[in-house]
């Protein structure tokens, strides 16, 4: 019979963990960011049809990175949870803290009780009832189940230092047009530039549309970025 | 609440009723029969389409047996963007299925990432109505109309459903309720071809006004608590509702041609 070498719970979760880490680096970042309307979240995508940024209720939208599979999966749980709570009590009842910590709940289960961890990174944003934005909020959940509540803005995936320093920080929400400008400088990098063909765009927009969800097409993309 | 995470096989795909049930949240069937004067029903609905897509359009009356139980029921709905639903029958019932219809188109195109199609909405509602067929049985019926802007055609359509969820598309003009009767003949003889929406919505004002006059279910235009019925358009730019002032002015106009002025 084999004795099972003993491992350090230290060691088993750095291993996670890097492994986790190492999952989300492959992958392109995205940037969340609040605005003087709403909550905008931009992120590197080519593909038109495969979105990393997504509608959850309305006024909560999602964004991942990592695995496409795995967030998909969190995105699709995530309307779930929402579409029940709403039916179940009321449209209002439904908040993006709940939802975030439900989320975090289940990463961190997984993390800890799993063979593989799960390797995504996912951002839950909402935009409040308040005119003037004090009630928006961004969640950034980690692979590990760690949820931090963002200021301004975000930066989920891998690089996230370089594009967090690239992005500076803001003292008040920006224009959307401004603050896009920022998002997009900062995902590129000083040697490319991003054009509206490889951004995946999304708004949380305050206006009188109970679905304050919107996705920016690339002439629109284009023109605030001009 | 907890997070619902299904394995492969236990998923209900972009199905919010399917989820509903594995989930277990789901309402309990009424066994039984009730009395009528128990539960209120709503009354008499039209659409009809016109050059820029379609109307639908509903009195305001509830009632429960001989009483009248409600004055400002709403039974025109928005589906969702480019479609609505006008409702006649047990009033819970029908509510209840237009609040899960909305939830259900919703909810697919959240899950899928495009919205369903016209015909697939359509048919949605149909199994529902079928669904609420043991309870119709014991008397709750629900019959709605359906009603909406085919994107891909690029025209107003409208479908007729029977109790069993039979689903009917209808070219022109489409009414249920208990003034169906009455309010439906005075769409077909008022009905042109190519109407446009202020047209259109002086012969659903009418309809609706003559099957009050004939139908005690049906409630007809009420100037003095400012209730007039509920119309709304669906054109290419989504789901309108008219506005109270609009119908106020219109029925005026309505009561003043009947008086001959």
């Amino acid at each position: 019979m084999n004795m099972p070498f003993y491992v350090a719970p230290e060691q088993v979760m750095k291993d996670r963990a890097d492994y986790a880490r190492k999952g989300i680096a492959r992958g392109r970042s995205l940037v969340g960011f609040r605005f003087d309307k709403g909550v905008a979240i931009c992120a590197e995508n080519t593909s038109s049809t495969l979105r990393k940024v997504s509608e959850i209720y309305d006024r909560i939208a999602f964004a991942g990175v990592g695995k496409y599979n795995e967030f998909d999966q969190l995105r699709i749980a995530g309307v779930r949870h929402a579409d029940m709570k709403g039916y179940s009590f009321s449209r209002e009842d439904v908040d993006a803290r709940s939802l975030a910590n439900q989320y975090a709940q289940s990463l961190g289960q997984i993390f800890t009780h799993e063979m593989k961890p799960m390797e995504v990174e996912i951002l839950v944003a909402e935009i409040g009832y308040a005119a003037d934005g004090s009630g928006d909020q961004l969640f950034h959940i980690l692979y590990d189940g760690t949820v931090i509540d963002e200021d301004i803005s975000v930066v989920l995936g891998g690089e996230t230092e370089a594009i967090a320093e690239r992005l500076g920080t803001f003292e008040q929400p920006p224009t959307l047009a401004d603050g896009l400008r920022q998002a997009v400088a900062a995902l590129a990098g000083p040697e490319r530039t991003l054009t509206a063909d490889a951004l995946e765009v999304a708004v949380l927009e305050r206006g009188d549309h109970r679905r304050t969800f919107r996705r920016l097409d690339d002439p629109e993309i284009t023109e605030l970025l001009a | 609440m907890n997070l619902p995470l299904f394995s492969v096989q236990d998923d209900p795909g972009p199905d919010f009723n399917r989820l509903l049930a594995s989930s277990g949240v789901a309402p309990a069937p009424i066994d039984g029969a009730l009395d009528p004067h128990d539960y209120r029903h709503g009354t008499t609905c039209v659409a009809i389409r016109f050059a820029d897509g379609v109307l639908l359009a509903g009195d305001r009356r509830a009632t429960s047996g001989n009483l009248i139980s409600h004055r400002t029921l709403e039974k025109v709905f928005p589906a969702d963007r480019h479609s609505g639903v006008a409702i006649a029958g047990a009033a819970g019932p029908a509510i209840e299925m237009v609040k899960l219809f909305q939830l259900q188109l919703e909810h697919y195109e959240k899950v899928e990432g495009t919205a369903l199609s016209l015909e697939g909405k359509a048919n949605q509602l149909s199994q529902m109505i079928r669904g609420n067929l043991p309870m119709a049985m014991q008397g709750m019926v629900v019959v709605p109309i359906f009603a909406g802007f085919d994107l891909t055609r690029g025209e107003g359509r409208l479908y007729e459903f029977d109790v069993t969820g039979g689903r009917y598309e209808e070219a022109d003009h489409a009414s249920t309720g208990s003034g169906s009767l009455h309010a439906g003949t005075v769409v077909k003889l008022g009905y042109r071809q190519g109407m446009d929406a202020g047209a259109v919505t002086d012969l659903a004002i009418e309809a609706l006004f003559e099957a009050a006059d004939e139908d005690s279910a049906t409630g007809g235009p009420d100037p003095i608590r400012g209730i007039y019925p509920i119309v709304a358009t669906i054109t290419a730019d989504g789901y309108t509702r008219i506005s109270d002032d609009d119908l106020a002015a219109r029925t005026q106009a309505l009561i003043a041609r009947r008086q001959g002025n």
